[in-house]
């Protein structure tokens, strides 16, 4: 069973070793990476170097695609076509409402001192495929640093928010979809205000309203767009819709099941949004840090 | 009909050259980079751990740790998972086939099959691990599927895999 070389064949350390340096080394990565983030110019440079191989791989999908596209049929073309005018035609009318408004919120806000929202650039980026893992919810997009894209800045489509930039190679990115385990989205309730997280539960086009009470106001069908507190997402993007409430007398809160509007999953373009607002700093925290960093320079 | 005892006469092969061991291995790494999706992604196997235990078993003087380390890496970072966990488990997977190798080549291709999903089945447990401890969800029993039809590939593959060691039959001479 066991394999030893014989002596006088120089075959270097017995497999034993071998599997226990590596072993090591491989522990030693997993925790240095879990723990302390340091290995991210490795990962950009094996990135690079698979670029390559990443881009042949997607060639096939990529070709068929196209020739899909090339062969679509007079008759969907007509509806579309007409279903787009329709749709322009609503659109010019709300656009020019809009301008009013906007021209009005403008000067309204000059009154009030209040900062000018300004509209954040959008980059549009290809979906090149839904990472591979089926223990999270991740897709990669064919942009990154060379394209200014950075880490947490959030992703969009027509419909609402997809999810966030989570980590960025040179040509690529990988966008942590709403729907991952764990990841929050701040939000509020359109129809009252009501602030409240929605977090991802892994199940792709299923999102949970956390720590509802009760007695709050929630109904079916409500909207729910970004409320913009964490400063990653910008305000008043639409998110997700409520399908159901249970409320169990056992615990304290209810839960509230959502379906997040933007396709996720399901599309091919998706939006980078550039250079989301800074938000002033905490004062609370801030107030606290600068008199221990001055305890620590007397200190010293 | 299985046949666990070598019986069938055993061909003799060329050696395999490293450069064909070289481009199997990168045709695997593509294979697993292909863009799978939906049911794809429960029954694709993992190529690369495919052809790389078979390497192992049978060529254990040509490759070792260090490609099948680098390997695990290379996966890692096309996953954007945590760096180290395919790499370990790849490392641990190519020490059971270098181990075993004397034994597995014994056998033929069926029972051989056999002895590969149990590895193929420990690549996929230890990745599992590292992702339960990291906080991960399990993700149903689906997720060790792809290692079965990793096993009823191995015929194929092992078939394929042993062409270019095959010598020419000269038709004037046969």
């Amino acid at each position: 069973m066991e394999y030893t070389p014989p002596p006088f064949f120089k075959t270097g350390p017995s497999p034993l070793t071998r599997l226990l340096f590596f072993s090591v080394l491989s522990l030693a990565i997993l925790i240095t990476d879990a723990r302390f983030k340091q290995l991210e110019v490795v990962r950009q440079m094996v990135s690079v170097v698979l670029y390559p191989l990443q881009r042949i791989a997607f060639a096939p999908l990529s070709l068929a695609r196209r020739v899909g596209e090339f062969f679509v049929s007079h008759g969907e073309l007509r509806t579309e076509n007409e279903r787009l005018l329709r749709d322009n035609l609503a659109i010019a009318t709300l656009a020019q409402k809009a301008r009013a408004l906007e021209a009005e919120n403008a000067h309204m806000r000059r009154l009030l001192a209040a900062r000018e929202q300004r509209a954040e650039p959008l980059m549009l980026a290809e979906v090149l495929y839904a990472a591979r893992d089926p223990f999270s919810q991740r897709i990669v997009i064919d942009k990154g640093l060379q394209h200014d894209v950075r880490n947490g800045q959030p992703v969009i489509d027509a419909q609402g928010v997809v999810g966030q930039v989570t980590r960025t190679y040179p040509l690529l990115a990988e966008i942590t979809l709403i729907s991952d385990k764990g990841h929050l989205v701040p939000v509020q309730n359109v129809r009252n205000g009501l602030r409240s997280v929605l977090a991802g539960t892994g199940v792709l086009g299923t999102l949970e309203m956390q720590f509802v009470p009760h007695t709050a106001d929630v109904q079916k069908g409500d909207q729910l767009v970004t409320s913009g507190i964490d400063g990653i997402y910008t305000a008043g993007l639409p998110v997700a819709e409520v399908v159901s409430i249970e409320t169990n007398a056992a615990s304290t809160f209810s839960k509230v099941i959502c379906r997040p509007l933007g396709g996720a999953g399901s599309h091919r373009q998706v939006f980078v949004v550039h250079g989301s607002e800074a938000l002033p700093p905490r004062p609370p925290e801030e107030a606290e840090k600068t008199p221990k960093g001055r305890k620590g320079r007397k200190g010293g | 009909m299985i046949n666990f005892y070598p019986g069938t006469p055993e061909e003799i092969l060329k050696p395999a050259t490293t450069g064909f061991i070289v481009f199997t291995l990168a045709a695997a790494l593509l294979l697993n980079l292909l863009p799978w999706e939906g049911w794809g992604l429960w029954v694709r196997p993992d190529f690369v751990v495919l052809v790389l235990l078979y390497w192992c078993i049978d060529q254990p003087r040509k490759i070792g740790f260090g490609i099948a380390w680098m390997l695990g890496l290379v996966m890692d970072v096309s996953d954007g998972s945590l760096l180290g966990q395919h790499a370990l488990a790849y490392t641990l997977v190519a020490y059971a086939g270098i181990v075993l190798h004397r034994r597995v080549q014994r056998f033929s291709i069926t029972p051989q099959a056999l002895h590969v999903v149990p590895l193929l089945l420990l690549n996929d447990v230890i990745v599992l691990l590292v992702r339960l401890a990291t906080g991960s969800d399990f993700p149903g029993y689906w997720y060790f599927f792809g290692s079965v039809v990793g096993g009823l590939l191995w015929p194929a593959l092992s078939y394929l895999l042993k062409l270019p060691q095959r010598p020419h039959v000269d038709a004037d001479h046969a």
